[in-house]
């Protein structure tokens, strides 16, 4: 019944990532469990990372080739930048992730959201799945399907279903145009949460990043301020709080 | 993850793909080519996203259709952005046909596949030049061909006999679309990677025109179907 816990496998995201276009901007989300098999190698971990002032990425999957991608774009985004002269656009930035994501495809384990803004096409996402297709989207959810990574990787270190398989259902009903900001980032708070409850791979808090023509916000949101869903119970601080009367004797 | 590939010889070896398109249908009409070809993008057995754009025109004579790995189709849209590129750029007055783009693919796809490397595509190739209608198909193993009606994926089962039966030469053009949407029709019924969101495009001397996406009616009203187990309970 004990599984033996190989601390020497590969750190992966298990991960629920969440991009999504509104009327201004976009706001992205993720959670931020990072597992190493079946252990929590870190509860807290930051999955949306800066690619530029105006461009973040998400990642999940494989945590080092997630980040050694986004730590190349970042750097060609700079180059960029400085011969540009002006700040990168998003349609760059995405394109950068996807020419890494697309030429190494047979190395790499990695799905990736950009999102960002930028003066010409305003907020905008981007997703660059497994294998390096690049899709404009108003809204994209990341995810690993298990299917897909059946054929990928070997069987120790891979995870069935993750985070984002569970939202497809609800997007389809929840999403719709044009919202505000305040709509959008608490569809993205909502939806990972959601995903968190019922997902084994995905946990711990749910961060959001809102980029629009006026900056980017960052917003932590721990467990105990998210709402509950089914046959969850509100947090105690013990037993004993709950239990009115002393303990009844047993005659 | 490295497990399974060699050490030093691999540099690109594509072994399976990822986000997939499913099939095409194509047909000659009288004025031209019709294409039809769903926006669906599955991944693994999820349909994960329903907007994708299968049908390409490529310069001023030929439309391109694909399915497999749409990454490598997005790639091979770079290429070919580059073929035409350099064709407008001798300014000659004379433009690649049809008959030249699908050579060009032809020599791509064989040429990745003989380095076991392929593009994961099935690629219809279709349009008109002076007059001269052509369609052609080429896959990821580089077997191409060119006929008065092809399909990719499943579409070879299912499509190719309804259109072995009824296309004719000389079809009109809401003949041709009324033939397609059979097709696909079936497709939706009996396809699990199939979208009901549909791209038809037509190329003819003029240019090519993409019609906007739509879906089908399907129909369900079957007295057999309401109640399939009536006299043998539990059978399906």
């Amino acid at each position: 019944m004990d599984q033996k816990m190989d601390f020497n496998a590969p750190h992966s995201m298990g991960t629920t990532i969440i991009g999504v276009t509104y009327n201004g901007g976009v706001v992205l989300g993720a959670d931020s469990r990072t597992s190493t098999g079946v252990y929590v190698a870190n509860r807290a971990s930051d999955k949306i990372t800066q690619l530029t002032d105006n461009v973040y990425v998400c990642r999940s999957g494989s945590a080092a080739d997630s980040q050694v991608v986004s730590d190349y774009v970042r750097y060609f985004l700079h180059q960029h930048t400085i011969q540009l002269g002006q700040p990168a656009t998003v349609k760059v930035a995405a394109n950068l992730v996807r020419l890494l994501s697309y030429n190494n495809k047979n190395f790499l384990e990695t799905g990736l959201i950009v999102g960002g803004w930028d003066k010409y096409e305003g907020g905008q996402i981007y997703g660059v799945p497994l294998g390096g297709t690049i899709v404009q989207q108003p809204f994209a959810i990341g995810e690993m399907e298990d299917e897909i990574l059946k054929n990928h990787c070997s069987i120790e270190h891979c995870f069935p279903g993750s985070g984002s398989s569970y939202l497809y259902g609800f997007f389809d009903q929840a999403w719709k145009e044009g919202m505000t900001k305040d709509e959008a980032e608490d569809l993205v708070k909502k939806a990972v949460s959601l995903a968190i409850a019922r997902d084994g791979a995905s946990g711990g808090v749910v961060r959001t990043v809102i980029i629009n023509s006026e900056g980017v916000t960052r917003n932590f949101y721990p467990g105990d301020q998210l709402p509950l869903w089914h046959e969850e119970l509100e947090p105690q601080n013990s037993l004993l709080d709950i239990l009115g009367a002393p303990e009844p004797m047993n005659i | 993850m490295a497990s399974n590939s060699d050490s030093v010889s691999d540099t690109q070896r594509s072994l399976y793909p990822y986000v997939t398109g499913t099939s095409v249908v194509a047909l000659k009409y009288k004025n031209g080519i019709l294409m039809a070809a769903d926006m669906g993008g599955s991944y693994g057995s999820t349909l994960r996203y329903k907007s994708i754009d299968r049908l390409k025109p490529i310069g001023k004579h030929s439309l391109l259709g694909a399915s497999g790995e749409i990454s490598d189709f997005q790639e091979i849209l770079r290429y070919l952005d580059e073929l035409i590129l350099y064709d407008n750029m001798w300014d000659d007055g004379n433009s690649l046909g049809p008959k030249e783009v699908h050579n060009y693919l032809t020599r791509v796809m064989y040429n990745r596949r003989n380095k076991f490397n392929p593009l994961w595509n099935a690629l219809v190739l279709g349009g008109v030049k002076n007059g001269q209608k052509y369609l052609g198909m080429v896959n990821m193993i580089g077997i191409n061909f060119e006929d008065n009606h092809v399909a990719t994926g499943l579409g070879n089962h299912l499509a190719r006999p309804i259109l072995r039966d009824e296309w004719h030469e000389n079809l009109t053009f809401e003949e041709g679309v009324k033939l397609l949407e059979k097709c696909m029709r079936v497709l939706l019924y009996r396809d699990r990677s199939a979208v009901n969101k549909i791209q038809i495009s037509k190329i003819t001397e003029e240019g090519a025109t993409l019609f906007s996406p739509f879906s089908l009616k399907t129909c369900w009203e079957f007295s057999a179907f309401k109640n399939p187990t009536v006299g043998a309970e539990g059978s399906w």
